[in-house]
């Protein structure tokens, strides 16, 4: 079980939180043209890394805050936490 | 029966307390302290088993957890556990224990026949025996397969034992109470670190307990005793015994079973059997110590072959003697150990040493006690059945290739020791990269990716002073970078005899003209020829030799026979063991029992329960429940004899004719507040919701952003900033987590502020054309007229003192009416609308009724909105806003959502308006096309129609829209019925919407 320090309530338990996907992607603006290719993108279309990878995790049985997480895929190791208005450096 | 094989003293089992129990039928006694194995071999027990594949004669290996042979079923308190090692359960007043794998019986087995024809079950031969003709593995292999597998019976019967579970979190945990697990404990506690020292065994001390050495002027015994007693004064520590720590995972997290009860005859009252502990520890220090291994020579799964270090842990820690002509097989001191603690118990043991001219102190001890000693000679074969009653012997060449003459002495055990395998599998789980140390012959611990560090023999540290040392060291450093605070233990002095380096011989070649098997693997009957086999046959990484041959796959993981097939893999091979690699360590370490894992969360504590307020009033109106989510419903409400059939069609009658009452409390209710929250929910939904006036409730849709309907509800504007929202039961958790991404992710820039308040509220649906006149009895001082509430109107309401929400919404298709009120005070409204609605022939109706009113009205539900549909397909196309964007909306347009011939929702009767339709049934054209049969759509929904009196369905057809008046079939092959039916559309009732503003 993940140990992810919550930027708001702090280290607990993977058991907390719930899996959120990618944290990279931007969905595409409300009302503006978009191609059949980059809305798939948007909608279905993700990488599979292994590695560092930045997702979204939510932390539904505490503060329900949605996170950015710094993950490694295949070591599990975390390097970094977010708030949601944070920005990925 | 006497314990004829009970040494007259010694042991630290308490000879004052007798304790009887029973195997395979037969009474015997021993004391307490025992473990099965101890007290079963001191009654001259050695027959306990037969092997897995080839049914041969099982004894006793070791003495701990790496007992590969000794598997019993055990009978405890009226149940009975499967997979218990005889070795590791500790003896109880009554105990009852049998023989697994065997039939009839372990002394007269049928399957031992498997021995004779083992020339037919070489490696893989599931894989080459069982794939032909096919039609067999039916009628023939499979149930052979069944009986012959396994290790016990699990019980069929509910399991009454309590097992628990507990979180914990400490500084630093330590696995195992060895030296090094003590010495570092108490250097870590010392310093004011919150350890947790756990100890697989019930003793505490490990090699403590069965080696001659000294510490700080105390035996090994009496040291680890003292620092026990004194760790378990001190409040920052936890000393677990009988407590396993057998899985290590992410982030430091560890877990451990605790047997509390498995050693009594009978678990105390509000005492759970076992218990799982998940910890999360600091700092990780692995102190697992090291497991004998084998030398592998002919026969040597005779019972009475086995490790030299269990020998010696029956004769110091039980009394009890393996035998009396032993003889001990060895490549190393260890074995002289066990000779030397024989000789004292006064028995002549015979050690045959395959090193030339080994010189260290322990061997001149041996010497000194005039034992027998014979150098470069092998066992080459144990000789007997279902006992070791003789043994060939010869001399070896130096380069250990060649035999001398073979010869035969009488012996009844052999004790063999071929050195000491580091257990590594916490340390592997881990992820650390192990390497492999050329001194022990033994993969150690290498670099580790999480905080741990192996200690001790794990760590191939085989004597004591550098043990300790290195022990108390690392228990210092680490709990001092953590508590910031030292307090050092001084070094006590220690007393141990210097041994010798090991031989690196492991195994002995076959004389000339003989093919004894030379078993590997002791639990799944791998031989040397197995592993011979699958390489001639071109397996090559040790991870596909492991699968095809079943090396090492057994339950005790092959801890005894992991390191043998590698250097019999890299011997032929012709590469060196770490090229080989070893196998992946998983976890369990050992089995955990399967109600350790599962905890409290049995049966229906295995999800929350929730009941709405007005629950107990469900109860004693006979109410029938049924799962919805976590939430309890009422199903129906049984009158009389009516089956389930008969009440919810008298349910949905009285709605259609007089006025019912339905408990909604379940729905999701979300408060939805902020200057920017119409906007927010004009992006949320697909209809338009900036021009909703006050007061006024609107009915929505939700897509995801794949154009999937994710949920539908109706949202009200309860003032300028704040709405109402409803959901699906099943969806509220889902709905809120989406609004909550798109609030803190996507559009940040809303000020919306979103709550569940589903708990807060508790809600009665009215329903059916006498509702108005129960409202008005309900709300006197309020205007409910259909001028003063009009349809998808909403008011605030005084419910005879209570404040009430009155919203005008139906899901029946009648004049209805949905009232909420704070939770508290849900039981008076809900017996004030039974009271007041009594003299308008109310009654209350579940979700059975519920169903059948929506179902004939064509509204869809959870069925319809099941992931898979998309607006059109449910007919809400009409609600898809054309003006503004929305989520989801994009997705629309893809190809396969415009098609022609989208499937569409219709409605199903049957042609002779009789027969009930099943749900899930498929919808095709011909019932007697060939398969297989071109699927047009499915049944989503089915009911009775109460309205028309005969059954109705709502189904998802292929070009639905064009299909109404078409003839087709219902086909369930589920419950063999083809039903002709006819497609009409899905509002069976009231098409125009009149009822409910009427």
């Amino acid at each position: 079980m993940l140990h992810i320090k919550c930027p708001h309530c702090g280290m607990r338990s993977q058991n907390e939180f719930s899996y959120g996907g990618d944290a990279t992607i931007k969905r595409p603006e409300l009302g503006k043209e978009i191609s059949d290719q980059d809305w798939d993108n948007f909608v279905y279309n993700r990488k599979s890394l292994r590695g560092k990878h930045w997702e979204l995790w939510q932390h539904l049985s505490g503060c329900r805050q949605w996170i950015k997480v710094q993950r490694d895929t295949a070591t599990h190791e975390i390097f970094k936490t977010l708030k949601a208005n944070e920005e990925i450096s | 029966m006497t314990q004829s094989f009970r040494l007259e003293s010694g042991g630290l089992i308490n000879r004052d307390k007798k304790i009887s129990f029973r195997f395979n039928g037969k009474n015997y006694f021993g004391y307490e302290g025992d473990t099965l194995a101890s007290a079963l071999i001191a009654n001259g027990v050695h027959l306990i088993g037969r092997s897995f594949k080839y049914h041969r004669p099982r004894g006793f290996f070791g003495a701990g957890v790496d007992e590969p042979y000794a598997i019993v079923q055990l009978y405890r308190n009226g149940e009975t556990e499967p997979n218990i090692k005889a070795t590791e359960q500790e003896l109880f007043e009554g105990l009852e224990a049998k023989s697994v794998n065997c039939w009839p019986s372990v002394n007269f087995d049928v399957g031992a026949i498997n021995n004779f024809l083992k020339i037919f079950l070489p490696a893989g031969f599931y894989y080459k025996t069982f794939m032909w003709p096919k039609s067999f593995w039916y009628k023939i292999y499979e149930p052979f397969i069944r009986r012959a597998a396994g290790l016990g019976t699990a019980s069929i019967k509910h399991d009454k034992e309590r097992y628990e579970h507990k979180y914990e979190y400490c500084d630093v945990l330590i696995t195992g109470s060895g030296p090094s697990g003590l010495a570092s404990a108490y250097s870590a506690a010392k310093n004011g670190a919150k350890v947790i020292l756990a100890e697989d065994k019930s003793r505490f001390g490990g090699t403590l307990l069965t080696s001659d050495v000294n510490i700080g002027n105390q035996s090994g015994k009496e040291w680890a005793d003292s620092i026990v007693s004194e760790l378990k004064e001190m409040p920052n520590v936890t000393v677990k015994n009988r407590s396993q720590v057998f899985g290590y995972y992410d982030h430091n997290m560890l877990v451990m079973s605790e047997r509390i009860s498995d050693h009594l005859p009978k678990t105390k009252k509000f005492h759970p059997k076992q218990r799982l502990w998940y910890i999360r520890a600091k700092e990780v220090l692995i102190s697992s110590g090291s497991i004998e291994r084998p030398i592998v020579f002919g026969n040597n799964d005779t019972p009475g072959v086995m490790l030299s270090s269990a020998a010696k842990e029956y004769m110091k820690v039980y009394g009890v003697l393996v035998g009396k002509k032993p003889l001990v097989f060895t490549n190393n001191d260890s074995g002289y150990e066990t000779a030397i603690e024989f000789k004292k118990n006064g028995i002549e043991p015979i050690i045959l040493d395959t090193r030339k001219e080994p010189q260290s102190e322990i061997i001149e001890e041996a010497k000194n006690m005039n034992i027998n000693i014979k150098n470069s000679y092998v066992v080459v074969a144990a000789q007997g059945y279902k006992k070791v009653k003789s043994a060939d012997i010869a001399k070896i060449s130096d380069d250990k290739e060649e035999l001398g003459s073979v010869e035969n002495i009488k012996c009844d055990c052999i004790c063999v020791s071929g050195f000491w395998t580091p257990t590594i599998h916490l340390a592997s789980q881990s992820g650390n990269k192990t390497k492999f140390n050329e001194e022990i012959d033994a993969f150690v611990p290498g670099i580790s990716k999480q905080n741990e560090k192996t200690l001790g023999a794990a760590n191939g540290i085989y004597t004591l002073e550098e043990t300790l040392k290195d022990s108390f060291e690392k228990g210092n450093l680490l709990s001092k970078k953590i508590t910031n605070n030292e307090n050092k233990v001084s070094f006590p002095n220690v007393v141990e005899k210097k041994s010798t380096v090991h031989d690196k011989f492991w195994c002995v070649p076959l004389p000339k003209g003989k093919n004894y098997k030379r078993f590997l693997d002791f639990q799944n009957d791998v031989a040397v020829s197995d592993i011979e086999i699958a390489l001639k046959e071109g397996y090559r990484s040790i991870e596909h030799v492991k699968r095809y041959t079943t090396l090492g796959m057994a339950t005790d993981q092959g801890k005894t026979s992991n390191l043998n097939g590698l250097q019999l893999v890299s011997k032929i091979e012709n590469k060196v063991v770490p090229a080989v690699g070893h196998t992946t360590f998983r976890p369990p370490y050992s089995p955990v029992s399967i109600g350790a894992i599962v905890g409290r969360e049995v049966g229906k504590h295995s999800k929350p329960t929730r009941k709405s307020p007005m629950h107990s009033w469900h109860e004693k109106n006979n109410a029938v429940f049924v799962d919805a989510g976590v939430w309890l419903r009422p199903r129906y409400y049984k009158r009389g004899d009516e089956n389930l059939f008969e009440a919810s069609k008298r349910e949905a009658k009285n709605v259609r004719t007089n006025v019912g009452v339905c408990d909604v409390t379940t729905l999701g209710k979300i408060d939805i507040k902020g200057p920017d929250a119409a906007e927010f929910l004009n992006r949320v939904y697909t209809n338009a919701w900036l021009k909703l006036p006050v007061g006024k409730a609107r009915y929505g849709v939700m897509l995801r952003e794949d154009g999937i309907v994710m949920d539908d509800g109706t949202t009200t504007r309860i003032s300028e900033n704040h709405y109402h929202m409803t959901t699906t039961t099943a969806q509220a958790a889902n709905v809120l987590s989406h609004l909550e991404y798109y609030l803190q992710l996507v559009w940040p820039e809303l000020n919306v502020n979103v709550v569940s308040t589903t708990e807060q509220w508790a809600g009665a649906a009215i329903a059916g054309p006498k509702s108005r006149e129960v409202l008005k009895k309900l709300f006197p001082n309020t205007d409910v007229t259909n001028e003063g509430l009009p349809f998808m109107g909403y008011m605030e309401g005084d419910l005879l003192g209570v404040k009430a929400k009155i919203f005008r919404i139906s899901f029946s298709g009648e004049l209805a009416y949905e009232v909420n009120v704070e939770s508290d005070y849900g039981y008076f409204m809900w017996e004030k609308i039974i009271e007041v609605g009594e003299e308008f022939g109310i009654q209350p109706y579940g979700t059975e009724a519920l169903s059948t009113l929506r179902i004939e009205m064509g509204h869809v539900a959870g069925s319809e909105l099941d992931g898979r549909t998309i607006p059109y397909d449910n007919s809400l196309e009409g609600l898809l806003s054309n003006k503004k964007d929305f989520i989801g909306k994009r997705s629309l347009s893809r190809k396969a959502f415009v098609a022609e011939d989208r499937q569409k929702i219709v409605g199903v009767v049957p042609l002779d308006k009789k027969t009930s339709i099943p749900e899930g049934s498929h919808l095709v054209k011909d019932s007697n096309a060939p398969l297989p049969n071109p699927k047009l759509g499915y049944i989503s929904a089915s009911c009775w129609s109460v309205e028309h009196d005969n059954p109705f369905s709502l189904a998802i057809l292929k070009d639905g829209k064009n299909m109404i008046g078409e003839k087709l079939f219902v086909m369930s092959p589920l419950k063999n019925k083809v039903i002709p039916v006819e497609i009409v559309s899905s509002h069976y009732v009231d098409p125009k919407g009149e009822r409910v503003r009427s």
